[in-house]
């Protein structure tokens, strides 16, 4: 298919373009393949340039010989052009409107992307799985990697290599698979180095009405506790609904056949749940009419902040569990695909200082999302403004990176990184020039050759240029565990997403560079003083040395 | 110290409020003249100040022992379990007593002695001199002059003597318009704003029933207005909800508390020469509702947000149904409309601050202090939106409110200015400012730009997410709910020491060039050189705080010894929450409940 037979005005003169915040801009309106961008043809005014893979939804409105097109984008933005000419308006509408929804993965902007950067370190080798196991084995040789699911036969949405425990073999592994959703058998999520106990991750056990067991399952998993210690399994869904899924085949591990583990259920919200939590709360952050109690109502009916806590509270959970108990845990819902990846990222977040540096965290979302399975085709191919409401749209990563956001809100000195750099990975995870995010899991990648056709994200952010803009000029090494508060008084709305595009941020951003510069100038004058100390430490020397010679 | 039956208590546990494991920590329980102090088994004080004590309860007898809690006005509350009925009873009665004393001479600042002598309390309350603060503005002017009418309390007793008014408003007219007005608060001056030529004034409600009419008040209203040539209209902003006031707004002859004459320049409209009454003047509602509305309104954020296991969805429909915010938005945005023009960076500086506070606040300390806490919190709302445009800080802020309860300073004792005389608190007590202004360095704000001369007037923006639930005012002392690392502190210590590592460069660099100097002479004196070295500042400790949990300031950084930050930054305070953990996590606030 030729993207020109979508494209009927390629080109709209005086387009005008309205976005808050900054004055009108008037200019020249071209769509490309894969862009819309809009050029004043003035040197100093900024391009638009947006990708159409980020259009979540258009409008379009007529006055006259007028047209008006609102383009309402996945990161929330909603901005709107003037078009002059009916039938230019209408053309442009319906090209805006077939390229932001093309169905194959393969038309996407990052098979025709051509970065203009070097590419220092390739992203697409940067996070091995074999890598990420060398940093354990130095701790432990319980644990072994498999390479049971190499051709993706085993377990469609796991990687070809996953951590298991070494007393368990492939053969076993296989017959587990077939006990788990969707194949996902138990595998290593996190190592507690502390204690050595771990965090593992699969899909719930098809037990079925009629209370079906495994025991390689039940092996695989005691293989992982101390004598005599029980474990704990965290169930992301309350007991009714895992009750309910044995209708389906589905199910939970019985008391009776897993005797040394403790089943916890907590209640995390999946899909379009979540979906319709985050329409209505975009709905209300871009309302600037209503009144003080409307916009509370508001607020506490989107849930958004229900969700949250929640996820945040079974992550602490999880960590505590882990820390404190000195227990294993397994985390599983229903795929664990969505809330079990929230929940092991989470805790992983607030448990190991890695996961708070840069390379640490790229490596948790390799790791813990790509990786394990999460399919961020199919949950962010709509954002707030869709019409569609398919089941699979779910804003599963945006909630992760927000519970991220207010951990580091609470502990703003213990990251590497800042906002800006979850801020990014929400944009990207949306709509991107990078292969990073295309697909729904490790095989399909695989079968589209991202690693050959695209370029990987973190090719682009590893480049110190980038690297610079997501650097937290507070951060300190903090090896400890790090607690968050989950009291409803401690979670804030995140206003760098939510509010982003619906007020001024200057004074805060002065604010924000101001104490930059107090951090540089700190460092300076520290640098300046040791140089003058040993200046003048050499001089009493040489004084000393003419004083008694 | 009749009031003062057990001074002791050994064994007493003082409970977490927001724990679900009922967590606890033993200690002893002191009372003093003055204070209620326990000191945990970790030797950590907590003092009570009597005069902070909003409400004491005892509960039923537990088998642990008989529960005592105590609320506190600046949002503290306690909740201790005393071992024998009979102390507790003992304490609580004797807190009843302490914690509500009849007569002024009975306060705190009357028995507070920090230690100044005379001259020293009387530069104190010199410190803030409302003369001052007139000339600051400009005047007197041509327009506006110092009128002497009031002078012996004789008009109106809740203002002060000295009262600005149009030079053209002569003394009957005067008389006859606070006559008028509830309790004789006629129209006075409270804002002049040079440049502009414009005024705030503010007043009491008329006493116009539904047709009366004062001329005299009239004559003063027209008074302002032309002492204001600038502006043709004069606005009159009525702070109360329209709804409260329907029946006067029939007769269109509302006059409210404040008036504004604000600059908006119109299209030609009647001239003054009109007699319609109060003609070139607009009216303008803004609903802030009354104090007893207020106090119920924190009332109930306060049960919101003090509950235990509290939902997202409970603390925002509670704090929708507190209205709380609502209230806030809606004082912030009178004062918009007030400061299309007016506020200024400068009127909300440290300076100014004192002076308001002390010509301002009167009224009964339990009346007035939703409504200050109020005025704080809108000052706070501001300060988020325009982090650089304030020299101060949310400590000081907190600050403030703790002592307008405190009554260990004699600045927020007594009702006006009159009263203020009688009770000869210049002589018989301390001010506040001094000892902030001692302290001054905790309540700067380290990213205060004074370049932000552009912002001269902030637009703040009143859409409605912008307001927040203000944590640190309302859970101040509930540490588990707070960031567990302060950036705010981080930046001001390095602020602190970028200034102590400047002059050491100095230093170092005049001990460089002595010695070349001296190489070249040849003379050598070691003595000379220790001698320049530099020393940290020794910071004398607070003497106005007993304990100051929020954003706490660690004293002056010392010498830098060309170590690296960690050494002296925050990250005691991480090791704090982190490495001590149980307090932070282990199940506190719903983190983990275990229910299978």
């Amino acid at each position: 298919m030729e993207f020109a037979e979508l494209i009927k005005t390629p080109r709209v003169d005086n387009v005008v373009l309205h976005r808050p915040f900054y004055p009108a801009v008037e200019g020249t309106l071209c769509l490309t393949g894969h862009h819309l961008i809009l050029s004043s043809r003035q040197d100093n005014t900024e391009e638009l340039w947006l990708l159409h893979s980020n259009i979540d939804a258009i409008d379009k409105r007529f006055v006259g010989p007028l047209g008006t097109i609102i383009i309402k984008c996945k990161d929330f933005r909603i901005i709107q052009l003037d078009i002059p000419g009916m039938e230019e308006c209408l053309n442009i509408a319906s090209s805006i409107e077939a390229l932001s929804t093309l169905d194959s993965i393969t038309l996407m902007y990052p098979f025709f992307y051509r970065p203009m950067f070097e590419v220092i370190e390739d992203g697409w080798h940067s996070f091995l799985p074999e890598q990420e196991f060398e940093l354990y084995s130095s701790a432990t040789s319980e644990w072994r990697l498999s390479y049971v699911n190499k051709e993706f036969a085993v377990c469609p949405s796991y990687p070809p290599i996953v951590i298991v425990p070494k007393a368990i073999d492939d053969e076993a592994l296989r017959k587990v698979a077939t006990f788990r959703h969707g194949g996902r058998f138990p595998v290593l999520s996190y190592y507690h180095k502390k204690n050595g106990m771990v965090i593992m991750r699969s899909g719930q056990p098809l037990t079925g009405t009629n209370g079906r067991r495994c025991k390689e399952d039940e092996k695989l998993i005691n293989a992982t506790l101390r004598a005599g210690k029980r474990g704990y399994i965290i169930d992301t869904r309350p007991l009714n609904v895992a009750q309910q899924a044995r209708a389906k085949g589905g199910g939970f591990e019985q008391e009776a056949h897993y005797p040394q583990w403790r089943r916890i259920h907590k209640s995390i919200e999946r899909y379009h749940i979540l979906q319709e939590s985050l329409i209505k709360l975009v709905e209300a952050c871009n309302d600037q009419t209503h009144n003080m109690d409307r916009w509370l109502s508001r607020l506490e009916a989107s849930n958004w902040l229900t969700h949250i806590k929640e996820i945040l509270t079974t992550a602490c959970l999880a960590a505590q569990c882990l820390d404190r108990e000195g227990a294993s845990i397994l985390i599983h819902g229903t795929e664990g695909t969505d809330s079990t990846l929230q929940v092991t990222s989470l805790a992983q977040i607030i448990l190991e200082p890695r996961s708070r540096t840069i390379q640490g965290f790229e490596a948790l979302i390799e790791r813990e999302w790509l990786q394990a399975g999460h399919p961020f085709q199919q949950r962010c191919a709509q954002s707030a403004y869709c019409n569609s409401k398919q089941k699979w749209e779910s804003p599963v990563f945006l909630l992760f990176l927000d519970c991220v956001w207010q951990i580091l809100r609470q502990f703003p000195c213990s990251f590497e990184f800042n906002e800006n750099l979850l801020i990014m990975l929400f944009e990207h995870a949306y709509a991107s020039q990078f292969g990073t995010f295309l697909g729904n899991n490790e095989s399909e990648r695989c079968k589209l050759k991202l690693q050959q056709k695209t370029m990987s994200l973190w090719s682009w952010v590893n480049r110190p240029s980038e690297l610079s803009k997501f650097a937290n000029p507070l951060f300190e090494a903090n090896n400890l565990v790090i607690w968050p508060s989950v009291a409803p008084q401690s979670l804030q709305l995140w206003e760098g997403i939510f509010l982003r595009w619906n007020r001024s941020s200057k004074y805060l951003d002065e604010a924000y560079e101001e104490m930059v510069n107090i951090i540089e100038y700190n460092k300076e004058l520290q640098a300046k003083v040791n140089i003058l100390r040993r200046q003048l430490a050499e001089l009493e020397t040489e004084d000393g040395m003419q004083e008694s010679p | 110290m009749e009031h003062i039956r057990t001074t002791k208590v050994e064994q007493v546990k003082l409970l977490d409020r927001f724990s679900t494991s009922n967590k606890s920590l033993t200690g002893t329980l002191y009372l003093t003249a003055t204070h209620l102090l326990f000191i945990d088994s970790h030797q950590k004080e907590t003092w009570i100040l009597h005069h902070h004590i909003a409400l004491v309860e005892k509960l039923a007898l537990t088998t642990s022992g008989c529960p005592l809690v105590i609320q506190c006005k600046n949002f503290r509350i306690v909740h201790f379990i005393v071992p024998r009925e009979r102390d507790c009873h003992d304490i609580y009665n004797s807190l009843l007593q302490l914690s509500k004393q009849a007569k002024y001479e009975d306060l705190y600042a009357f028995s507070y002695n920090p230690k100044q002598n005379d001259s020293e309390r009387l530069r104190g309350w010199q410190l803030v001199d409302l003369t001052e603060e007139y000339k600051r503005m400009g005047l007197p002017n041509s327009n506006w002059q110092l009128s002497d009418a009031n002078r012996d309390y004789k008009i109106c007793e809740t203002y002060p003597r000295e009262l600005y008014v149009p030079r053209i408003a002569s003394k009957p007219i005067i008389v006859g318009s606070s006559k008028f007005r509830s309790k004789g608060r006629f129209p006075v001056l409270s804002y002049y704003h040079q440049n502009k030529e414009a005024a705030i004034c503010r007043c009491s409600q008329p006493l116009s029933g539904f047709s009366a009419r004062c001329l005299e008040d009239e004559h003063l209203l027209q008074a302002i207005s032309k002492a204001n040539p600038a502006n043709r209209y004069m606005y009159v902003m009525d702070t109360r909800p329209r709804h409260r006031m329907q029946s006067w707004w029939a007769t269109q002859k509302d006059i409210g508390r404040i008036i504004l004459n604000a600059m908006a320049n119109r299209a030609a409209g009647k001239g003054y020469e009109n007699e319609d009454n109060y003609s070139n003047i607009r009216f303008q509602f803004v609903g802030i509702e009354n104090i007893h509305v207020m106090r119920s309104s924190l009332q109930k954020l306060l049960e919101v947000s003090g509950s235990r296991g509290l939902s997202v969805s409970d603390f925002y429909s509670g704090l929708e149904g507190a209205g709380w915010l609502r209230h806030i938005k809606a004082v912030t945005d009178a004062a918009i409309f007030l400061a299309k023009v007016l506020i200024e960076k400068d009127w909300i500086s440290f300076g100014h601050k004192y002076s308001d506070r002390c010509g301002h606040l009167d009224g009964d300390p339990k009346e007035v202090s939703p409504v200050f806490t109020q005025f704080l919190e809108c000052v706070w709302h501001l300060t988020e939106q325009f982090p650089q445009a304030f020299e101060f800080n949310e400590a000081f802020l907190l600050q403030i409110h703790e002592h307008i309860h405190s009554c260990q300073f004699g600045n927020f004792i007594g009702n006006c200015q009159k009263e203020r005389e009688e009770l000869k608190l210049k002589e018989k007590t301390y001010s506040l400012w001094p000892f902030l202004l001692h302290d001054q360095k905790k309540y700067f704000n380290p990213l205060y730009s004074s370049t932000s001369q552009k912002l001269a007037v902030l637009e703040p923006n009143t859409v409605s997410f912008n307001f927040k639930f203000w944590r640190n005012m309302y859970h101040q002392f509930d540490r588990t709910l707070h960031p567990r690392q302060s950036v705010f502190n981080i930046i001001m210590n390095m602020n602190e020491q970028n200034k102590q590592l400047q002059k050491d460069v100095k230093d170092l660099e005049s001990q460089i060039k002595q010695h070349k100097n001296k190489q070249t002479d040849g003379v050598l004196t070691k003595e000379l050189l220790n001698s320049v070295r530099p020393e940290s500042p020794a910071l004398k400790t607070s003497l106005c705080l007993k304990e100051q949990t929020l954003l706490p300031v660690k004293d002056a950084l010392r010498t830098v010894e060309g170590s690296s930050p960690a050494d002296n930054r925050y990250s005691e305070y991480a090791d704090e929450f982190s490495k001590a953990e149980p307090a932070v996590v282990s199940s506190e606030y719903g983190v983990a409940r275990m229910t299978c």
